[in-house]
């Protein structure tokens, strides 16, 4: 089971309101490659992926919940002052009018989250290198967000997230090699 | 959110995360480097010191986690204080 703790995994701060770059974040929210994507893609692979890597996609899934978190806050601080007329002319009238300031989990065009976004195939390899790829993704994305924007402390927020992309790579990397190490052994036996 | 939120809320919220992302980091290298004895020992180290932490923050500024995984004070205090998006 999963317990909520009521804290953020490293502090959201933002120093202006800005419905502009609210909408491009979230792309993060409910985008192809954003954390809702990654925690349902990660935590839906485990029950066909060796014992050996389950507790990765289990604590990686985990992490991206708190970073789903963190993406909805920024979008909540960024968003809660604006008015009908500052979200018009963040091309988010259309948002406003749907939703009022609530989330949703669409990405930044717009688009509905769905769940042809992920995949699992039952290939551990196959699972693996989308997962790797998906945080390269991820990682490239956030860095295109943090270059338009010059808010400072909201990129501090975003730079921890990019470079949460990187380290969740370079474990996924290494789950490929202890599975591939794996069928080798079992090929001598 | 009838508790006024003071420097030292956000100062031992820090804290608490900086011991907790160490513990995050740990918990995948060790996922993927399980015979690591020297990680090993920095996670159980570091698991007992955020164990206090969290629970003296806790004492102050309430449960930061439920279904029996923190206690409370009468009256019920869960929504007390504030969520993590209001701070």
């Amino acid at each position: 089971m999963w317990i909520y703790e009521k804290k953020l995994q490293y502090p959201v701060r933002v120093s202006k309101c800005d419905p502009r770059v609210a909408r491009y974040l979230v792309e993060q929210y409910g985008g192809a490659d954003g954390e809702l994507s990654a925690a349902l893609r990660y935590l839906n692979q485990r029950y066909s992926i060796p014992d050996k890597v389950v507790g990765l996609l289990t604590d990686i899934g985990t992490e991206e919940f708190a970073h789903l978190e963190m993406i909805a806050t920024m979008i909540y601080k960024l968003t809660k002052d604006a008015t009908p007329r500052q979200m018009e002319e963040a091309g988010l009238g259309d948002h406003y009018v749907i939703h009022d300031n609530a989330l949703f989990y669409q990405n930044a065009s717009g688009v509905p989250w769905t769940a042809a976004y992920i995949q699992a195939k039952g290939d551990p390899l196959a699972d693996l290198y989308e997962d790797i790829a998906a945080e390269e993704k991820a990682r490239a994305t956030y860095q295109w967000i943090i270059d338009m924007t010059d808010d400072v402390d909201l990129q501090d927020g975003l730079k921890f997230l990019r470079e949460r992309e990187i380290v969740h790579a370079m474990r996924f990397k290494e789950a490929v090699e202890m599975i591939k190490a794996d069928r080798e052994t079992k090929k001598v036996f | 959110m009838d508790k006024k939120l003071d420097e030292q809320y956000y100062r031992q919220l820090l804290e608490l995360q900086q011991l907790d992302f160490a513990l995050v980091e740990l918990t995948l290298y060790l996922d993927t480097h399980p015979n690591d004895m020297q990680a090993l020992q920095q996670f159980n180290q570091l698991a007992q010191q955020r164990q206090q932490c969290a629970n003296q923050f806790e004492m102050q500024y309430g449960p930061l986690m439920q279904f029996g995984h923190s206690y409370s004070k009468y009256p019920w205090q869960w929504v007390e204080s504030p969520w993590p998006w209001q701070v």
